[in-house]
C-alpha cells in the first residue's frame, strides 16, 4: 500500500503542476478578462500544491 | 475590450495572485517550520531522538526529541507522551512542564512533547483554527504551534478509502490512517503515521517502560471526559490515582479501555508490551462542534457562551460554567494525574518505584499560570536547550 500511495502522491504532483501549466496557457490565451481573472483565483491552489506549500 | 486593457488586466490579475500565494504561501512555511525551543530542566539527563529506537524515522519530520530522566537510584520507568494530537494543546504543555520541572529521585521518566510532529504543522481546513497561541510568563510570551488531529497530507497523502489496521484488520475511517491515536501499534512498513508508532512501540520494548501515559483533551459533548482510560493490566492504580484525586484536588473518574476497539494507545500499547498503558482526558471546549468563534482566546480561556448554553441545557457530558475551562486548569489536572499515577504505581509495584520531584501540581499551576514554569530560552546556554 505505501509503495502505491508514493506513486499516487507523485501522480498527483505532476497533474497538479500540467494543470497550472494549462491554467497559465489558458490566462495567456483567453479574449475574455472575467475568464483570466478566474483563471488566476483557480491557479493559486494547485501553485500552492506544486510548491509543496499546502 | 481591446487587446492593451484586456493585457492590463491579466497583469494585474496575474500579480495580484503571485502576492496572494507569497503572502499566503510564507504564512503557512513559517508555521510549519516554527521551532518551539525548551529549556532542558536540570534533571534531563540525555536527549535522544526517535530514530534511535528505529532508524526508519530518519530524518522524517516525525523524528521528535526523546527526554530522558535518570533517576540517582534504579526503578520503574515512566513514559509520558504529549502532542499525539496537536489540537489538545494542554497534552503538549504539560510534557514540557516536566521537561523543564522534573527531577527523578527514583527510576527513570522519558518524555516526548510533539509525539507526532507532522500533525502540530498543519491547523484543520475549513475550521478557522488560530495559528499559533501564547502562553504569558514572567520573562515575555511564549508562542506555540497550534496542529491539527490528522498528520500534515503534506506528509502523507493520499488515505485509503477505508483504513484497515494493522494487525487487527479492524475497519476504521479512512482519514483515521493519519490519527496518530488509531494506528497504535504502528507497522514498520506503513505510512509515516503507523511508522512512527511502531517506532514508539520500539522505544517501549527497547527502554523496558513499565508505565505508558498519552496525554489528550476532548470535547465537552464526549462521553469520554475528565478521565483516565486504562488497560486491563493497571486498573487498580487508575482506580487508587482516580479515589485519590477525587479525595484531595479535583474529580476525575476511571474507564477500561475496550478490548475490541483497536488503534488506540491505551490498547494496544498494553497489547504489544510489558507496560501498562493509560490515557488522559481533561475537556476542552474549543473542541465542540456547538462552539462559536474559534480564536486563540478560547484555546486558552476554554470559555464560549454556546458551549456554555449547551451545558445550561445538560447537553454535555462534562460541567462547564462561567469560568470556562482555563489552560492553566487543563494542564494541572494532567500534572497532578501524571504524578499521582507515578505514585499509586509505586504504591502497588514496590520493586519498581517511580519518585518524580519538583512538578507543581494542580492548586499551584493554576495560582501561578503554567508560564511561571517556563524558564527564558535566552538564559541559557545553548546546550540546554532543544527544539520542537
Amino acid at each position: 500500500m505505501t509503495l502505491i500511495n508514493t506513486l499516487i502522491n507523485a501522480s498527483y504532483y505532476v497533474l497538479s503542476a500540467i494543470v497550472s501549466l494549462i491554467l497559465i496557457r489558458n490566462i495567456i490565451k483567453t479574449r475574455d478578462a472575467q475568464e483570466a481573472v478566474l483563471y488566476c483565483i483557480i491557479l493559486m491552489p494547485f501553485l500552492l500544491r506544486v510548491f509543496h506549500i499546502k | 475590450m481591446n487587446n492593451r486593457s484586456l493585457f492590463i488586466v491579466k497583469i494585474v490579475a496575474f500579480t495580484l495572485m503571485l502576492v496572494a500565494i507569497v503572502w499566503a504561501g510564507t504564512e503557512f512555511r513559517n508555521h510549519r517550520n516554527f521551532a518551539e525551543p525548551v529549556v532542558l530542566g536540570e534533571g534531563v539527563t540525555t536527549v535522544k531522538k526517535l530514530s534511535d529506537y528505529y532508524p526508519g524515522m530518519k530524518d522524517s519530520i516525525n523524528d521528535c526529541n526523546i527526554y530522558i530522566f535518570e533517576g540517582k537510584e534504579p526503578g520503574g520507568t515512566l513514559m509520558v507522551i504529549g502532542g499525539s494530537h496537536p489540537e489538545e494543546p494542554a497534552a503538549n504543555l504539560t510534557a514540557e512542564l516536566l521537561v523543564e520541572t522534573a527531577q527523578v529521585e527514583v527510576g527513570r521518566l522519558i518524555v516526548a512533547i510533539r509525539a507526532n510532529r507532522s500533525a502540530s504543522t498543519v491547523t484543520r481546513p475549513g475550521d478557522a483554527y488560530p495559528q499559533y497561541y501564547t502562553i504569558p510568563t514572567a520573562w515575555g510570551e511564549k508562542q506555540y504551534r497550534m496542529g491539527d488531529r490528522w498528520t500534515n497530507p503534506l506528509d502523507s497523502w493520499p488515505d485509503p478509502e477505508v483504513y484497515v489496521h494493522y494487525p487487527s484488520r479492524q475497519m476504521l475511517a479512512y482519514m483515521d490512517v493519519r490519527n496518530f491515536n488509531r494506528t497504535w501499534p504502528g507497522y514498520p512498513n506503513g505510512t509515516l503515521t503507523e511508522r512512527t508508532n511502531y517506532a514508539f512501540m520500539e522505544l517501549i520494548r527497547k527502554e523496558n517502560v513499565d508505565v505508558f501515559i498519552d496525554l489528550h483533551e476532548a470535547e465537552l459533548e464526549y462521553p469520554v471526559i475528565s478521565t483516565i482510560v486504562a488497560h486491563q493490566k493497571g486498573t487498580n492504580v487508575a482506580a487508587m490515582t482516580s479515589m485519590m484525586l477525587n479525595a484531595t484536588e479535583f474529580r476525575i473518574g476511571m474507564e477500561y479501555s475496550p478490548e475490541s476497539l483497536h488503534g488506540l494507545s491505551h490498547r494496544e500499547v498494553g497489547d504489544h508490551s510489558q507496560a501498562v498503558s493509560y490515557l488522559l482526558e481533561t475537556p476542552e471546549p474549543m473542541l465542540d462542534r456547538v462552539r462559536g468563534v474559534t480564536d486563540e482566546n478560547l484555546l486558552l480561556t476554554g470559555k464560549d457562551p454556546f458551549v456554555q448554553m449547551a451545558g445550561r441545557y445538560g447537553l454535555l457530558y462534562e460541567k462547564i460554567d462561567e469560568n470556562g475551562w482555563p489552560i492553566d486548569v487543563r494542564v494541572g489536572r494532567h500534572a497532578s494525574t501524571v504524578l499521582e499515577l507515578a505514585q499509586s504505581w509505586s504504591d502497588l509495584n514496590m520493586t519498581k518505584p517511580i519518585k518524580i520531584s519538583n512538578v507543581p501540581r494542580y492548586g499551584e499551576i493554576i495560582e501561578n499560570g503554567i508560564g511561571h514554569y517556563f524558564a527564558n530560552p535566552a538564559s541559557v546556554p545553548s546546550t540546554r536547550l532543544a527544539y520542537e
